[in-house]
């Protein structure tokens, strides 16, 4: 019973934190773009949080820089459990363009586990609140 | 007595990673300090590895926000190298998506002061007319934000009487919604309270700290590339300098809203004046050795490409100033002296953009405070010394 209350909650009303990991803005934008009154994603209860420490979602952009390395496992583990990953753009799956630059991972997954990769560059609105909507079906 | 105040990397007030050291003593702000690099790819050194043709969509990638405005300093610096000139439609188009970005970047960042200081109705307000710019952009060009208009000697899409059209009606709505913008940020007291008097920033400083864009013209500084050295076809358009003489946030405000006003009128003035005729001629893949500067007018300000070419078809060097980092040394004399509550709204006020400004290394000596410009053999010899310590400790390679 308690189980599937936690469940429904967590369905309902999933809280994101913004993370950019070296982004070329392009992405972050089109996640703010989502919270506007276009796209308005708090219709559906997704609540953009200002720290890890009180969201179920990091969605993240960008390739991953050496120097955010440290900073995203440390907010990856700030995060609560349960948490999931969802990897916003073409840099944050493969590196795009910026793929074998010095001062680049190549990707969300390099650092920290990833559930729903959206692809675009950067990704169109509609398609991040798809990508959101597909992890919460996975639930 | 003293403290520090570490904000950043991650931090709510910044949508980018960027960390700033604040020195306070009570609630007054003595010393500030940025660190930065977060951001930093590496796309100078990338871009010597990829033909012309290939860096117009790395330069795009610099920022995502003033993406347009980064390919279209590289692509003239590069058409001058080439020497070919882009015919006159394809510059129309070309300055066209350049005003529409100006308005589109105005707006988010309109959208963006509002938050800072509370006024989160106005954010919403901003980003709802600012989907009317992103739909003739996504109509222009088939993509949100990265349009990919730009080609070596014109641009790569044209434009038909219906979109023309459409786009003039589409410019009756942003002229009402700015004008209500402009009464709401010149008359809401709450608001002109937060905002008046918040990082004052003297023109005298602006001129002695390189200001640059709407952070210099808020402080009575008339600097406008597309007025001082025009590019393109920008010495005929006829436009007006916005500036003001507050030299705070406010100021800042008022000049970006003026400057929208100005930039539909050019916009109007393009699409009414819209030459007939082709809109890219075909330009050779390699060119001859030397080099260029090209400057031209971002959103944020002046943005400057060094370009030096050596006869084959890559660049040899490639060097970018984005306007975001001639803003930093006059947002850090800003914070000093001000409140720990105002540093989201005077950083903000410059509209940073971290993404273009990471691209200097420069390290700072924590014991004696000296900065210190750090050699590329110093520091590739500093990396291999890491790197080998790194492998010894964990036994593990390098992914890349």
């Amino acid at each position: 019973m308690l189980k599937r209350l936690v469940r429904w909650s967590r369905i309902k009303s999933p809280w994101i934190l913004h993370l950019n990991s070296g982004a070329c803005n392009a992405c972050d934008i089109e996640v703010i773009a989502a919270l506007t009154p276009r796209f308005d994603v708090e219709r559906l209860g997704v609540l953009l949080k200002a720290t890890p420490r009180h969201a179920d979602v990091l969605v993240c952009s960008g390739p991953v820089t050496r120097q955010m390395k440290d900073r995203i496992i440390r907010i990856y583990e700030q995060t609560p459990d349960p948490k999931f990953v969802v990897a916003v753009g073409a840099c944050a799956m493969s590196g795009c363009v910026y793929r074998g630059a010095y001062n680049i991972m190549g990707g969300i997954d390099q650092v920290i586990p990833v559930d729903v990769y959206v692809p675009g560059c950067p990704a169109r609105p509609d398609a991040i609140i798809d990508g959101v909507v597909k992890l919460l079906g996975k639930l | 007595m003293k403290f520090q105040i570490p904000i950043g990397p991650q931090h709510p007030a910044l949508k980018e990673p960027i960390s700033l050291r604040m020195t306070v003593e009570g609630e007054v702000i003595r010393d500030a300090d940025l660190r930065l690099g977060y951001n930093h790819r590496g796309i100078e050194k990338l871009a010597e590895e990829r033909t012309y043709l290939q860096n117009i969509y790395l330069t795009e990638r610099i920022c995502g926000i003033c993406s347009h405005s980064h390919t279209t300093c590289f692509v003239q610096g590069v058409e001058a190298l080439l020497e070919v000139v882009a015919p006159r439609r394809g510059q129309f188009l070309r300055y066209l998506v350049a005003e529409l970005e100006r308005v589109h970047s105005h707006l988010l960042w309109l959208g963006v002061a509002g938050h800072e200081a509370g006024f989160d109705s106005f954010f919403m307000y901003t980003w709802r007319d600012r989907e009317v710019v992103m739909d003739i952009l996504e109509m222009i060009s088939g993509n949100r934000v990265h349009y990919a208009i730009n080609t070596l000697g014109g641009v790569r899409r044209d434009i038909d009487e219906a979109l023309r059209t459409k786009i003039l009606d589409s410019l009756g709505i942003l002229r009402a919604r700015t004008d209500y913008y402009f009464k709401l940020g010149a008359n809401e007291p709450s608001f002109v309270g937060r905002l008046a008097g918040v990082g004052r920033l003297s023109k005298e400083d602006a001129l002695a700290l390189c200001a640059v864009g709407p952070t210099a013209r808020a402080s009575g500084v008339a600097h406008d590339v597309r007025r001082d050295d025009p590019y393109g076809i920008y010495g005929e358009i006829p436009f007006e300098v916005c500036t003001a003489d507050s030299c705070d946030v406010l100021g800042r405000t008022v000049v970006r809203i003026k400057e929208l006003g100005q930039s539909y009128n050019i916009i109007e003035y393009l699409l009414r004046n819209l030459p007939d005729g082709p809109v890219a001629v075909k330009a050779p893949r390699r060119a001859k050795p030397g080099e260029v500067v090209s400057r031209d007018e971002a959103p944020r300000g002046e943005n400057i490409h060094y370009i030096k070419a050596n006869g084959s078809d890559k660049p040899e060097r490639l060097k970018v100033r984005a306007p975001t980092l001639a803003n930093y040394a006059a947002t850090l004399a800003r914070l000093k002296n001000g409140f720990i509550a105002d540093i989201p709204l005077i950083f903000a006020a410059i509209d940073p953009c971290i993404c273009c400004a990471e691209r200097t290394v420069e390290l700072i000596d924590g014991r004696s405070g000296r900065p210190t410009v750090v050699r590329w053999s110093d520091l590739r010899r500093r990396a291999a010394r890491r790197a080998g310590r790194v492998s010894k400790k964990r036994n593990v390679e390098c992914p890349l």
